[in-house]
């Protein structure tokens, strides 16, 4: 406000000519009205800021291209058999991931198929049946679960599951459901089923927030019409509720497999760490994060790195289609459309 | 929902089955089954934590490093302070950079770049942090020769950036638009009405999201194996040694570093009931240095926002 009367030393006090003055006036309004928005200022700050977002892409590129070209030893020297050998052999220089891949997709499999019913049972109690007073205590419990690291669950889980497993549920598993197949062998405790066990118990709380959020924007009048023609409250949630957020209770287990694909460290310390092929979850197995953190470090040659370093990107690239699948799933129910930032 | 209720069926209705009366009994009963069921992993693993924990942790655990391998006694005082340090170069790099791109988000992004900035963070949330390890190992590690600190808070700098973005920017949004537009109007520069105003009112949320980050990084393990990599010694060196004499110090963070959650790992997978006991305690001590963070910014940031208003 000040600098309003400042740059004016040669006003004259009559008016001798009036349209260059005019002129000469509105010129110096421009810089009056610039005066403290700083503009120098601005401008370096956007530019900063949009620096930090662009470096967020500039990691994804980073990720990618690394991964790319420190694969690519191993892509040219086996090129797509390397994820259909089963041969894993650092002294003879040959590298088939396929073992890995297997152990990934079933442990996966076995922690989707305990933690999907959990999960989804926890979100409906938690949404559609508790009292009110008890509902944000239990969304805390069961997000409390996200919050412990990998390795205690890995400490927890060697020291406590295994044990468990060995000494009580298997022989039980063996006797009753042992004729499938999937249940027989050694019973040691650790292997695909320890594994299995203690993802889902990592993937509940992901999964079981995700359901939650998605129950709750499906509509009231949806219950409310269920229940006025007679419905009892299972079947309202199953047809007013259930069905109308399919599509993002899918998403929700989608998401939660992304984390049981990439998880590591509890899944190294009980799935007994053996590249093998075998029916039966008794079984010692391997994953693909888990051959990456008992090996990579100790990787003799480049040969051995770079293969390690493709089933890495193999395992990027899988997690990441799976991810984006989640989130277009998710979108289409809590926003109604797939992509976000439409508007 | 709870306040609805099953019998206000008005009478013209015919009766409810008996098979669908008990379809609905068994089916409420197996919801609660199943929060019975997972909340159960919860108290045991609280519960043996505490239990396994408390029996194994005392003052040596916390003041001495290693002993060589096979002999009883020693404890984790490396790597409690080697993870601090890892977390402190992690949120050096990774705040100040997710914060940056979570205002970029919500005050610049309404365009296709910003899109494509949100679709990114998102995806890299999603990514294995293992994968994550083996990115930091060959941008750092390799450049440098060696397995270092650094290298591990780079990775976890890495692992903070998408969640803090994505925080930062929806805390940022729920700041009213009529705050900015007022601060504009008083002839505040955009730059110092999103620093001085819109940042300073989501204050809170943003550390929340902060916090949530650092909580979720401190606990990792797997970028940290071939970054960090672990180390029996002190990485560091004091300036005095121990007759007091003075020495060149340094902070190690170029040598590998031990880190609580690397040390609990390669205890717990160890043949040594002593270090086994050692593993519980570490798990111990980690969970409740996350806790202890986590709960003294969130403290901190309620009390100075109380303050401010």
């Amino acid at each position: 406000m000040a600098n309003l009367g400042l740059p004016r030393p040669d006003m004259p006090g009559p008016q001798p000519v009036a349209p260059t003055k005019v002129t000469s006036v509105s010129a110096r309004e421009s810089p009056l009205l610039h005066a403290s928005s700083g503009e120098v200022s601005d401008r370096v700050f956007h530019s900063a800021m949009t620096a930090c977002g662009l470096a967020v892409l500039g990691i994804l590129v980073l990720i990618v291209y690394q991964l790319m070209h420190r694969s690519s030893l191993s892509w040219h020297a086996f090129g797509f058999k390397f994820f259909a050998g089963s041969d894993w052999n650092p002294v003879s220089q040959q590298f088939g991931a396929l073992p890995f891949i297997y152990g990934t997709l079933v442990s996966s499999l076995v922690a989707l198929i305990l933690a999907v019913p959990l999960a989804v049972g926890v979100a409906v109690f938690t949404t559609e049946m508790c009292p009110k007073a008890l509902r944000g205590p239990l969304s805390f419990f069961v997000e409390l679960l996200a919050a412990i690291p990998s390795v205690i669950y890995g400490v927890w889980a060697i020291f406590v599951l295994v044990p468990l497993l060995s000494g009580y549920v298997q022989p039980v598993l063996a006797d009753t459901l042992g004729w499938t197949g999937l249940f027989d062998g050694p019973k040691y405790g650790v292997g695909m089923l320890a594994a299995g066990i203690i993802l889902a118990i990592m993937i509940i709380p992901i999964i079981s927030s995700i359901t939650r959020e998605v129950l709750m924007v499906v509509p009231q009048n949806q219950r409310e019409g269920v229940l006025a023609l007679g419905a009892t409250r299972w079947e309202m949630i199953r047809i007013g509720v259930l069905r109308n957020a399919r599509a993002g209770i899918v998403g929700g287990i989608i998401l939660g497999l992304g984390r049981a694909l990439g998880e590591t460290m509890a899944v190294t310390m009980v799935i007994g760490n053996n590249p093998q092929i075998v029916k039966s979850l008794f079984a010692p197995g391997y994953t693909m994060a888990s051959v990456l953190a008992n090996e990579f470090s100790e990787a003799t040659g480049d040969l051995y790195l770079s293969s390690l370093i493709e089933i890495g990107l193999a395992l990027f690239f899988v997690t990441i289609i799976v991810n984006a699948l989640a989130q277009l799933l998710v979108w289409t129910v809590t926003r109604g459309q797939p992509a976000r930032g439409n508007a | 929902m709870p306040e609805t209720n099953v019998s206000a069926a008005p009478p013209s209705m015919p009766p409810i089955s008996w098979r669908r009366r008990v379809t609905d009994r068994v089916m409420t009963a197996a919801a609660v089954g199943t929060v019975v069921l997972v909340l159960a992993p919860l108290v045991a693993i609280f519960g043996y934590l505490l239990y396994k924990g408390v029996q194994s942790l005392n003052w040596d655990f916390l003041t001495s490093i290693p002993k060589p391998e096979g002999e009883a006694g020693g404890g984790m005082a490396n790597g409690i302070v080697g993870s601090m340090m890892i977390l402190a170069v992690a949120s050096l790099i990774g705040v100040p950079l997710g914060i940056g791109a979570g205002v970029y988000l919500a005050e610049y992004g309404r365009n296709r770049l910003g899109d494509a900035v949100r679709f990114t963070a998102d995806v890299l949330n999603g990514v294995p942090s293992i994968v994550i390890g083996i990115v930091a190992f060959s941008i750092v590690v390799l450049a440098q020769g060696h397995f270092s600190g650094l290298a591990g808070g780079v990775a976890l700098a890495i692992m903070m950036v998408p969640t803090i973005s994505r925080t930062t920017e929806e805390m940022l949004l729920l700041v009213p638009q009529a705050l900015r537009e007022a601060a504009y109007g008083l002839g505040i520069p955009r730059w110092r009405t999103t620093l001085s105003i819109t940042l300073r009112t989501a204050t809170s949320g943003v550390l929340t999201g902060v916090m949530l980050a650092f909580a979720r990084v401190a606990g990792e393990t797997a970028p940290l194996l071939f970054t960090a990599l672990g180390n029996e010694f002190w990485s560091g060196r004091l300036p005095w040694d121990s007759h007091g004499h003075r020495q060149p110090w340094t902070l190690g963070l170029n040598q590998p570093t031990a880190a609580l959650p690397l040390q609990i790992f390669k205890y717990a997978t160890s043949p040594y009931d002593d270090l086994h006991r050692q593993a519980w305690a570490g798990a111990l001590v980690l969970i409740v240095l996350i806790v202890t963070a986590v709960a003294a910014v969130r403290f901190a940031v309620r009390r100075s926002t109380f303050g401010a208003s």
